[in-house]
This record gives structure tokens, sequence and C-alpha cells, in this order.
């Protein structure tokens, strides 16, 4: 009996013990939000007085209110944006025989490989000419193509799953394409677009070197090169302020990732496997 | 047999594209569209350049720099980089690198056009000489439908690929070829082609190859580490979260994904203030505490940095691998543990022979992505330790320092684009590398 109680005291015990050390950064950043005093050094982790201050001044000192609109529009149109191109490049690659496939889903394959930032100078100088520099919502044009080769992988393999009697059915209905598409293979497919559109809708918000590339001026900025900015310096004198900027970022999207966790889930493991 | 009308066919869409269709076979609307093309490609190439004026003898001394087209002046332009330095009037060598590399792709999809052209004519001849009619257009295009239909939805998304991912890709492997660097910067100054010698460079000057050895080793040991770290770290939470000890499962599940769900810059810029060297709580309350009597160099001391960074990232990434595992040891047969049970198999031994070789052949593809993924894990080197502390031994790079962050300084900090050029090829290498072997093996790959 002993030996029971001693191991349900050793396991809680640890499991006790990584929540807390899981906790601490979670919660002594919320606590600095509140913080009087600005900085890094006069945060403590119980603070003498809590006030919201950090929080008005961040968007009456700060152009944080600017960061976030323009997070939130790219965020929105990368998602709409890439989930439609990704979703018909797919199902066409999934249904459809034709030359070159083979050759067109190597391809893809190959490119998924790069690592996204060995395009940006060629890219910066497209954007000059283009004149795009400096146009936040012009991001979701590179966004939505580096979104394509990975994703319409595993869409792929998730259409393939599907049943192709289904469509068939539908053919000999007098369905069309398009149609077809629209009312089999998109309502089949909701659990991979909801992880497509998920994915492609966090990722703009912490993506640093892309809108540090191409977005100067600061109302331009996204949240991500916002809120770096404000710690990059050696002061570290803004600390309050970012911590309540952070907070206010990392709230919505934390519950939306706890949200939609069973898809985002099962998004990685497809991912994994390609199957 | 008669071969005639094959070759007239052929013959006739070599000099005008479509013509053998159009006259010979009568398929009047396809042989139309396909002069079309001829047209559009001879325009753009004749009213971009000064080829009238030339041909007319107005130009004296004819140049492609000066009076080519689109596409020759593109080739001119890839091949030579520029031929005038300096100023207004001299060449730009990147953005003529540019404009080549796009004219030579319009100029691939041309030739594609034209080789169906001619194909084509040939086929329908055939066809004429074979039976003594062939299809009109119209049946032709609806015989062909569903081959079409995916080339018309497919086409305008290979094309903005083609723009956008593949074009900078290319651009970026030939730089590794150029001396593009803070010495030739255009337009003030030409570009060269300079072949192998930056490679040569890599690996003959001292300081680049030893810079670059003891990179990628920490990159190596790095990802290796990060990976299996948070992998067994994962695991053993997982399996305490699912032993019948456990009491508040779902609370403390809740509690330790959140690491997973909070947005991974905020957790690095939040560790990276916590940990700071001069300011941080951190050293402070172990200060406080006693346990030390100076401030602990977390981030900036060259051995404390790299532990720092490790378990910075095993608090990042254990909640993955122990979500994963969780869902898999709830699907392990239970019978397989009574049996084990029944043969006298104690804990360990269940673990050993049972639960870890399941979950090793689960979690295999995942790991392999997730070693991939920390190979090029730029953000948490970035964001933590900026790469530092700098080491005055390595070439532009500090002793945190991973291939992909260095790249990143010598093309943001440096200016350095040919060197971080080569070091992108050298990457992709391993990376496509590692990635094809283990994607060979997989059923994806046999059912393309």
């Amino acid at each position: 009996m002993w030996k029971r109680r001693l191991k349900v005291i050793l396991v809680n015990a640890e499991l006790m013990l990584v929540t807390i050390l899981v906790l601490i950064p979670v919660i002594w950043i919320v606590m600095s939000s509140f913080n009087k005093g600005q900085n890094l050094s006069t945060a403590s982790f119980i603070p003498k007085e809590l006030t919201l201050e950090n929080y008005t001044k961040l968007f009456q000192e700060t152009d944080f209110g600017n960061w976030f609109v323009n997070s939130l529009f790219i965020a929105l149109l990368n998602a709409t944006i890439s989930v439609v191109l990704i979703l018909v490049t797919a199902w066409i690659l999934s249904r459809f025989k034709f030359k070159g496939k083979k050759t067109g889903l190597l391809t893809l394959l190959v490119l998924s490989m790069f690592p996204s930032f060995l395009s940006m100078t060629a890219v910066y100088t497209l954007y000059v000419v283009f004149n795009l520099v400096n146009q936040p919502l012009a991001l979701v044009i590179l966004y939505a193509a580096g979104a394509i080769p990975y994703n319409v992988w595993l869409v792929k393999g998730y259409i393939d799953g599907i049943p192709s009697s289904l469509d068939e059915a539908a053919y000999i209905d007098g369905s069309s394409r398009i149609n077809t598409f629209l009312k089999i293979i998109v309502p089949m497919s909701k659990p991979i677009i909801v992880y497509c559109a998920v994915s492609q809708f966090m990722m703009p918000w912490m993506d640093y070197i892309i809108p540090n590339l191409l977005l100067t001026g600061n109302k331009n900025k996204t949240v991500a090169v916002g809120l770096y900015s404000m710690i990059s310096n050696d002061q570290n004198a803004n600390f309050t302020l970012f911590a309540a900027g952070a907070v206010l970022v990392a709230v919505p999207i934390t519950i939306m990732y706890l949200l939609f966790q069973k898809f985002l889930v099962q998004g990685i493991v497809a991912g994994a496997s390609k199957e | 047999m008669n071969k005639r009308k094959r070759i007239i066919s052929l013959l006739c869409s070599i000099i005008i594209w479509g013509s053998g269709q159009f006259f010979v076979c009568k398929q009047r609307i396809k042989g139309l569209l396909l002069f079309v093309f001829q047209l559009i490609f001879i325009g753009t190439e004749l009213f971009t350049g000064y080829w009238l004026e030339a041909l007319s003898g107005q130009i004296q001394h004819f140049s492609f720099r000066l009076h080519g087209g689109f596409f020759t002046k593109g080739i001119w332009g890839l091949v030579t980089l520029g031929e005038r330095e300096g100023g207004i009037n001299g060449d730009h060598s990147t953005m003529l690198m540019i404009t080549g590399i796009i004219a030579i792709l319009v100029l691939i999809v041309v030739g594609g056009i034209n080789i169906f052209n001619l194909y084509d004519a040939y086929k329908t001849g055939r066809l004429l000489d074979e039976t003594g009619h062939c299809p009109t257009t119209k049946e032709y295009f609806k015989s062909t439908y569903s081959r079409f239909f995916a080339y018309i939805i497919l086409v305008p998304i290979v094309i903005y690929i083609t723009f956008i991912v593949i074009m900078p890709i290319i651009f970026a492997i030939l730089t590794a070829f150029t001396n593009y660097n803070a010495n030739h910067l255009p337009p003030g100054n030409l570009v060269k082609w300079v072949g192998f010698d930056n490679f040569k460079k890599l690996f003959q000057i001292p300081i680049w190859s030893s810079t670059f050895f003891l990179v990628l080793r920490w990159t190596v040991v790095w990802a290796v580490l990060a990976t299996f770290s948070t992998f067994f770290f994962g695991m053993l939470q997982a399996i305490l979260l699912n032993s019948k000890y456990t009491k508040c499962k779902t609370f403390y599940r809740g509690m330790m994904i959140l690491p997973w769900a909070i947005p991974q810059l905020i957790s690095l810029l939040v560790f990276r203030n916590l940990l700071n060297g001069q300011f941080g709580p951190v050293s402070k309350l172990l200060m406080d505490l006693g346990l030390t009597d100076h401030r602990i160099a977390f981030l900036s001391d060259p051995f404390i940095a790299k532990v720092t960074i490790l378990v910075v990232n095993l608090w990042l990434g254990f909640p993955m691998f122990m979500i994963m595992i969780q869902g898999i040891l709830s699907n392990i047969d239970k019978s397989l543990y009574e049996a084990a049970e029944i043969d006298g198999g104690g804990g360990f031994k269940i673990f050993r022979y049972i639960t870890l070789p399941l979950v090793l052949r689960a979690t295999a593809p995942l790991i392999v992505m997730n070693l991939a993924g920390n190979f090029n894990g730029f953000g948490i080197i970035y964001f933590l330790t900026n790469g530092g502390p700098v080491n005055t031994n390595y070439q532009f790079a500090g002793d945190t320092d991973i291939l992909i962050s260095w790249i990143y300084k010598l093309t943001l900090d440096q200016k350095l684009y040919d060197m971080a050029a080569v070091m992108n090829i050298m990457i992709f290498i391993m990376i496509a590398g590692v990635s094809i072997w283990n994607f060979r093996r997989t059923q994806a790959f046999k059912e393309v």
C-alpha cells in the first residue's frame, strides 16, 4: 500500500513541478504587463501596484493599433487566398490524370524543402520593381505562394483518401466538375481545410523576416516586427509596454490554438507521414 | 503507304505555327490559336527592342544592350551581367539577371508550345494519311477536355509559383556563382560571373572553412539534441499523464500544452528578457536565494548559452510530442500489456519492449520532420541570442549561430550575398538529401 502511495506522490509531484515551470514565464509576462514602471529591472514578479497604464499607453503612444490591424488583415487575406489555391491545386492533382503530373508533384516536394528566406534578395528586388514595398497586404503574395508546395501535398493526400466513387456518382447524375468539387470534395475535406486556414492565419502574426525586410516605416509594421523593436535595444526601457502588447497578441491566438487543437494535431500528423 | 500529309503539315508548322493544322488538317481554330502564340512571341521581341529600326538600317552600331528586345536583351543581360559600370546610365547587374531569368523561363514555355505545335501537326497529319480524315477543332477539344481542364486550372497557379517561388530560387542559386557582395553592389558597381570561386573560397580559405564546419557541427548537435530532448521529455509526460496514479489529468494536460499554443515568437522574446544577463529576474532570483554570487550570463557565455537554448527549446517543444504520444498510447491495445504482465514483465521491461517500439514507429516521420525543422530553426537562435556571443575566430558568426542564422547575418548585415548563396546551396543539398531519402520509403511516393 505504501508503495502505491509513494508512486502517486512522485508522479503527481513531477507533473506539478513541470506545470509550475511551464506557468512561470506565462504568469511573469502577464504580471509585468500590469506593472507600474517601465523597464525590465523594475518589473517584479508580484507587482506592488497593478495598473492598466501599459495597455492605454500601448494604443496612445505607440502604433500598436496599426500593427495589429495590419497583421489581422494580412492573416485573414492569407488564410482565404492560400486555402483556395491549395485546395484547387490539390484537387486537380488528386483527381485528374494528365501529362507532367508526376514531375509537378516532385517539383513541389523539392520546393517545399528550400528555406524560405533563400529567396530574400530576389523577392526584394521584385517588390521594388513592382512598387510593392511598404504595402502590408502585398506580403500575402509571398505567403500564399510559399504555402502551396507543402500544403498541396498534405491536402492531396487527404483528398486521395476520399472515395472517388462519390464524385463518379455525381458525374453520372450530370454534375459539372466545379459543382462536384464544391458539393463533394470541399465538404468532405473540412478537417484539412480548417487546418490549412488556421495555420495560414497564424503564420503572418509571428513571421518576422519577411515583414522586417519589406515593410519600413512605423505604421506599416506587423505586430511581430513592432514587438521586437520594443525590446531589441539594450536598455529594455519599454519592457512593460512590450509585455502588454505580447499579452494582447498571445491571448487570442492561444485561445484559437486550443479551440482548433484537434484539427492542428491531425494536420501535423498528416504532414509528417504524408499518407 | 502515303506519308505526304504528315510531312507537309509538319513543314508548314515549322515556319508558321499552326499552319499545318489550319491548311492541311482543316483544324481552323486550333491552327489560329497556335499562330496567335507565335505572333505574340515575335511581336514581343520586335516591339520591346529596336529591331524594326535596325532592319531598316537606321541604326549604325547594333548592340543587344541598347537595341535588343525582351528576349535577346534578357539573355544578353544574363550572360554578361552588364557592361557599363556606374550611375544612371550604367547597367544594373541584378536587375539584368532577374529579367534574364524571366526571359528564359518564358522562352521555355514558348519552346514547350512550339514542341506541342510540331508534334501535333505531325500527329494530325499522320491521322489524315492513315484514315483520310481528322477530328475538327471542336471534336479535338471535346476529346481532350478533361486533360485541358486540369491544365486550364493549373496554368495560372504554375505561373504564380514560377515567378514568386521558383524564379527567386534560381536567382539565389545563380548568385553563388557571382561576386555579388558588399564590394560589388548594383547600381553603383557591376557584378561578374566568377564560376566556382565562392565554393573554392568556402573550402580553401581557412577562416571560411573552419567557421563553416564549426557552425555545421553545432547545427547538427543542436538539431539532434533539440529533437530527442523534446521527444523523450514529451514521452515521459505523456506516460505520466496516462498513468493510473495521476489525479486531475485534464488540468495538467491543459496547462502543459500552453507552450505549444502560445505563439513561439512571443515565448522566445519573453525568455530573452527573463534570462537577460543584466536585468533578468531569473539571475536575480538565484542571487537572492544565495545559489550564486554573480549574475549568470545565460545568453552571453558560449557554453551556458547553448545549454540555455536547449532548455528553452525543451520548454517550447515537449508539449507537441506529449500530445502526439498521448494519442498513440491511448490507441495501444490493452491486451498487449495484460499479456506482458501475465508473462511477468516488470514496468521497465514493458516500456522497453512494448511502449517504446510502438511509439517510435508511430512517431518516426514526426521525428524526421522535427530534425529538419530544427536544422533550419532560425527563430529560436535569432530571438534568444542572435547567434551571440560573437566569436572572433569565426567569420561573422557567433558561438550559438546555426547555419541558417549565419546566412541571415551574411545577407542582411554583411551583404555577402555570394557566400550566403553558397551556404544556402549546401543547406539545401543536406536537407533535400535526407528528406528525399525519407520520402522515398513512404507510401505516398509509390502512389504518385
